[in-house]
């Protein structure tokens, strides 16, 4: 337990951060592009087409669709709790990961609406429908797009890191009670197939699932990538950078 | 502590009145706006009726909320009310005060909305204004609270006014999904209990954690 406390507390030094992060990052986007590989060969080439809605080829969609929209929600609840820690325990990282966040999860929000929307056209004759799943998800997008506008409106950046980190917590709260009221309002999307049994065939779940997984993983190498160029904005003044940027362009003279 | 805060701030309003009757006059003519657009026939208006008068509603709000803050900040008052009190009381001082100066207003002046929009036009003996007025009561203190939370946060950015309405609109959309089908439903004959049971609901959760937030909120932008 106290070595967990004490990695938790390490990783609130940037420096420590960036060179740990420097490390994984390879292993991240190696895994990554493996597992997107593999999974964009299955789910455009090797798996079935969809036979009973008629679908055919559509359905391939489905494989960026879901993992995008999965990630839409989890990236903004990994927002919240790294926003709460920034609050509660004042650890200066959390905020630069809640700000890293933001637009791979805003990017992710805007892939989800536009596959499904994409999708919509040929299954349900729409591009656009005011169902619950796809007003929040726009609703959501808002959320995104407002936590960055209030961050880069304030000149102090300590200022713009707490008072986006509230809003991220406020929107955290919102959104069920936004999910559950266009519920009510208007229903078209399908309900919640993939955890089902029985609900999704084997033949589809091997593709979705690897894609899940790269995807995943593609978001955590995006905020990484963002989440250090932040350590190196946030500590340009202090020493370890200085020689961080200075080592690179030696290097870069020598070849 | 809070009535003493809440007197402060309903002496502040007293003395710039002509501002608070702006949002109000802005919901008139927003509202007075669509017969021009859409059509003047009484079936069509009073199909657009809670829509059309909520969403004015809902702008209003947001428009007043500047008065409440803005100027307290600018001129360090807002950081004296703080140090005097704690920042939770101040919240709740500025948010009840901003709904007695334009929640209220705008109920008390949405049956003449309702008017104006043929809101009873084909019905003798139900009046819908009672359903309107009640949703506009049980929801307009949310949009407060919220808006108050909102508002807080941006008090220290560079750039303001439009920025507190992209961080709150997602925020007051249930509020009026909800309060605009009360009175759909109400037109329609149906029963409105759940929704007003729902606006209520909001109104509740908005209470608890509102006016924490915004405390917070302001502490970060003076401090």
């Amino acid at each position: 337990m106290a070595k967990a406390w004490r990695w938790f507390h390490q990783l609130g030094s940037p420096k420590y951060l960036f060179q740990k992060t420097g490390q994984w990052l390879p292993w991240i986007w190696g895994v990554t592009l493996i597992l997107l590989a593999v999974g964009l060969y299955y789910s455009l080439w090797a798996s079935p087409l969809e036979a009973r809605q008629g679908q055919g080829h559509t359905v391939r969609i489905m494989y960026v669709h879901v993992p995008a929209a999965a990630l839409s929600m989890v990236g903004y609840i990994a927002m919240a709790i790294a926003a709460i820690v920034g609050l509660v325990w004042k650890m200066k990282m959390a905020f630069a990961v809640v700000r890293s966040i933001a637009p791979a999860g805003a990017a992710m929000t805007f892939l989800a609406l536009f596959t499904g929307s994409v999708w919509g056209k040929p299954t349900w004759g729409t591009w656009w429908e005011w169902d619950a799943r796809m007003t929040s998800e726009l609703l959501l997008l808002f959320l995104y797009l407002g936590y960055i506008a209030l961050h880069s409106s304030f000149s102090e950046r300590s200022k713009a890191d707490k008072a986006s980190a509230i809003l991220a917590i406020v929107g955290v709260i919102n959104i069920p009670i936004i999910y559950f009221s266009v519920k009510w309002w208007n229903t078209l999307h399908q309900g919640y197939s993939v955890t089902q049994k029985g609900a999704l065939a084997p033949e589809f779940q091997v593709p979705l699932f690897t894609m899940l997984a790269g995807m995943y993983l593609l978001f955590a190498a995006l905020v990484i990538m963002r989440l250090r160029a932040e350590i190196i904005l946030r500590n340009q003044k202090s020493r370890w950078v200085m020689e961080w940027a200075t080592a690179d362009t030696k290097k870069v003279t020598h070849d | 502590m809070i009535s003493t805060l809440l007197k402060r701030e309903l002496k502040v309003a007293r003395r710039n009145w002509i501002g608070l009757a702006i949002p109000l006059l802005f919901f008139i003519i927003v509202v007075s706006l669509f017969p021009f657009a859409v059509s003047p026939e009484a079936l069509m208006l009073q199909k657009l009726a809670p829509g059309v008068i909520w969403v004015a509603a809902l702008l209003s709000m947001l428009l007043s909320l500047e008065q409440f803050y803005r100027s307290d900040y600018q001129d360090g008052s807002l950081e004296q009310l703080l140090l005097m009190s704690s920042p939770t009381s101040v919240a709740i001082s500025k948010i009840f005060a901003h709904w007695l100066l334009t929640g209220l207003p705008l109920v008390i002046l949405s049956p003449l909305l309702g008017l104006l929009m043929q809101i009873n036009y084909g019905f003798e003996h139900i009046n819908h204004t009672w359903v309107l007025m009640l949703s506009l009561m049980l929801g307009t203190p949310t949009l407060c609270l919220l808006g108050a939370v909102g508002m807080s946060l941006t008090l220290a950015a560079n750039r303001n006014g439009l920025l507190v309405s992209i961080l709150i609109i997602p925020l007051y959309v249930p509020v009026l999904i909800f309060g605009a089908s009360t009175v759909t439903a109400s037109l329609e004959s149906l029963r409105y209990n759940g929704e007003l049971a729902i606006l209520g609901a909001f109104l509740m959760i908005a209470i608890v954690f509102a006016p924490f937030a915004s405390g917070r909120a302001l502490k970060i932008s003076v401090g």
